[in-house]
């Protein structure tokens, strides 16, 4: 293995961490603080991925689109939130994996009613449709350099709000203890509904930039789903710190599985998650 | 004398009315075609494209079979092979239809077949590439319209390696068909004098593809062969090109890596080989006239999966009338499928001994968007079925 293989993995890797950081920052602020289990997550990824290439068709703009379907897609979360979730969070958990599961089918058929069953994709949008040439043969597109911005700013953002506002104070208590938080007299109830919504959020705009570097299908969440559980639990349920170190490691650890040792890549990231519960049993930064 | 003669006239004609009165209670029940296929989830556009294809060559022939009106009983198979046995056992015991088209899903096969063994149900598999279907499981009453993995790919083997290239990487998703489909590229490739210097296995369903095509550039073999399908084959496809690694390494693949999905590749498979047994842009009169009575009917393009459809129709339609409607004599029956020659859109059809179908596989470069067909990969291709002599 040469210096410009592992290099170029090395990006590789923490390209798709960063990316599947910010699916999993909505994923683990959803269950640290509100305690639900949101299998329909991965769901939303998709939904996102679907409205950008369908806005993307109709108004000839992908970054329009963009700045279209993320009101469309908080929107979603709210709905979603006040019609099924606020009557469930006195309930046991086992109400919300079936409530939410039943979610990922009904949005599944809806996806297919609405879309159909056939593949799509979004073209790499200008001025990032260009490529660098890494090795003699070998490019790398500008508009995954792009998505790696993105993700990074995306985490700072999220890091300072969680550190260093008013919110995050009330969102790193609630994540401790929630009836605390209650007791001081703030209004969980709209709390929630804004964490679920941004959450939503987050993982569709996930989808969305996500969307022209892959092939847009049907069920294409319910994959990446399994994988952000195990980002989340190997991070720390509720840490966004957790999600992010974890997101790196797993992306790393699918990569470098993939090639150095395939015989067992599939395996990798769930070895990975029983050696950390072995050691940490609440994750690495809980 | 007379008395003999007589009574061998009263006892022929009384045969002869019997037949008849047999004859025409026969025309007058429809014939039950069961379609087991996916009506919803990932599959339901090939199961579409198969029910179209299939219903037009039947209404080709004025909506019968052997002189006999046509009753359809279609079931969703969902694609779920868990459910197979169940289904397959409803339409032939619970329906009683006469044959079963059906599924599109290799798991879904195995399910059918099981239960295709222990009731003899006629049955004709109008996708699914599984070998093992008229193979390791041979049975009379099964045939197929499809393909199997072998023998879309090993004609590939010998397209490589007089294009020049000696050192090829395969690349496929970690499960059955996938491994199928790369070892009968392996089996010609090697054969012709070739190495696959690197066999890349990626983890069923993923397509996260920038780890292995650092891989394959680093390695820099003359070419790169791979079987993907769906939304895995556009992302590969994509990435591929992404990577600026079609300019030095050619992609050569299945049929199926593109199928269905040149327009979600946006370009980027554009000069890509792959081998097939159809192609939309097929210079014969028999494909001109079928992708114009297609899009006459149904005001889309047929794809393959429509032709393999079409093709169990227009199967039925020959053997049906070769017995004259009569679907009481199994063996009968069966003989007359067996016997089927097809002027398909695909060009000749026959079949096999174990029922799998002879036909030619096409070499298609993606120019413009399209399939076009630069050459013939492989005449009559007849796959090798020693595990199954009827």
């Amino acid at each position: 293995m040469d210096l410009a293989f592992f290099g170029v993995q090395l990006l590789n890797g923490l390209q798709y961490g960063l990316l599947l950081f910010l699916i999993a920052s909505g994923l683990t602020l959803i269950f640290g603080i509100m305690g639900i289990i949101n299998l329909a997550h991965g769901a939303m990824y998709m939904i996102g991925a679907y409205l950008v290439w369908d806005l993307t068709t109709l108004l000839g703009n992908f970054w329009l689109a963009i700045v279209i379907a993320v009101p469309v897609a908080v929107a979603l979360g709210l709905i979603i939130e006040r019609l099924f979730l606020d009557t469930l969070y006195k309930r046991d958990h086992l109400y919300q994996v079936l409530l939410t599961f039943g979610l990922i089918l009904v949005i599944n058929e809806a996806q297919r009613i609405i879309w159909g069953g056939d593949v799509h994709s979004v073209a790499i949008p200008a001025p990032f449709d260009a490529s660098l040439q890494l090795t003699d043969n070998l490019q790398y597109s500008v508009y995954r350099l792009f998505v790696m911005g993105v993700c990074l700013a995306l985490a700072g953002v999220i890091y300072w709000v969680i550190r260093h506002t008013r919110l995050g104070i009330i969102i790193r208590a609630g994540a401790v203890n929630r009836d605390m938080v209650e007791g001081l007299g703030i209004n969980v109830r709209t709390l929630f509904t804004l964490i679920f919504s941004v959450g939503v959020a987050l993982t569709a705009f996930a989808g969305m930039i996500a969307a022209p570097l892959t092939s847009i299908t049907p069920g294409m969440g319910d994959s990446i789903l399994i994988t952000c559980f195990v980002v989340v639990v190997i991070g720390g349920i509720g840490s966004i710190k957790g999600a992010f170190w974890g997101a790196i490691l797993i992306g790393m650890a699918e990569t470098f599985g993939s090639v150095l040792i395939p015989s067992i890549a599939s395996m990798v990231i769930y070895l990975i998650m029983a050696g950390v519960l072995l050691v940490k049993p609440r994750g690495l930064f809980a | 004398m007379m008395t003999n003669y007589f009574k061998k006239t009263l006892l022929a004609s009384l045969t002869g009315a019997t037949l008849m009165a047999s004859g025409l209670a026969v025309a007058a029940d429809p014939v039950k075609v069961g379609l087991m296929l996916p009506y919803s989830g990932t599959y339901t556009a090939l199961g579409e494209a198969i029910t179209n294809g299939l219903k037009l060559a039947i209404e080709q022939n004025g909506g019968q079979l052997g002189g006999r009106e046509v009753e359809y009983v279609q079931l969703d198979s969902e694609a779920n092979p868990s459910k197979a046995p169940q289904n397959m056992s409803r339409l032939v015991k619970g329906d009683g239809v006469d044959f079963v088209i059906g599924p599109v899903h290799s798991g879904v096969a195995m399910g059918m077949l099981r239960v295709a063994k222990q009731s003899g149900a006629i049955t004709i598999i109008p996708n699914a590439g599984l070998e093992a279907a008229t193979n390791q499981l041979c049975m009379p009453n099964v045939f197929r319209t499809s393909f199997s993995m072998w023998q879309n790919s090993f004609p590939m083997g010998k397209v490589a390696y007089d294009r020049g290239y000696r050192e090829v990487v395969t690349i496929t998703w970690d499960y059955a068909g996938g491994k199928e489909d790369v070892a009968g590229f392996k089996e010609a490739f090697e054969a012709e004098g070739g190495e696959v210097v690197e066999q890349i296995l990626v983890p069923f369903p993923d397509t996260e593809f920038q780890s292995y095509l650092t891989q394959i550039a680093s390695i820099a073999p003359d070419a790169v062969y791979t079987f993907f399908a769906g939304g895995g084959g556009v992302s590969f496809v994509r990435d591929y090109a992404a990577a600026g690694l079609k300019e030095s390494i050619p992609l050569l693949g299945s049929g199926f890596l593109t199928e269905g999905n040149i327009a979600a590749l946006d370009g980027a498979g554009e000069g890509v080989l792959t081998t097939m047994h159809y192609s939309e842009t097929l210079d014969s009169e028999a494909n001109r006239a079928f992708v114009s009575a297609y899009e006459g009917a149904y005001g889309v393009a047929p794809d393959t999966y429509s032709v393999q459809g079409y093709d169990a129709g227009a199967m039925l339609v020959q053997a049906l009338d070769a017995v004259g409607g009569n679907t009481e004599d199994r063996d009968a029956l069966i003989e007359a499928l067996a016997n089927v020659e097809l002027e398909s859109p695909r060009g000749l059809m026959t079949f096999s001994e174990s029922h799998h179908p002879i036909q030619n596989v096409y070499l298609r470069e993606i120019r413009d968007g399209k399939h076009e067909v630069v050459g013939v990969a492989a005449e009559q291709f007849e796959v090798p079925d020693d595990a199954c002599q009827m």
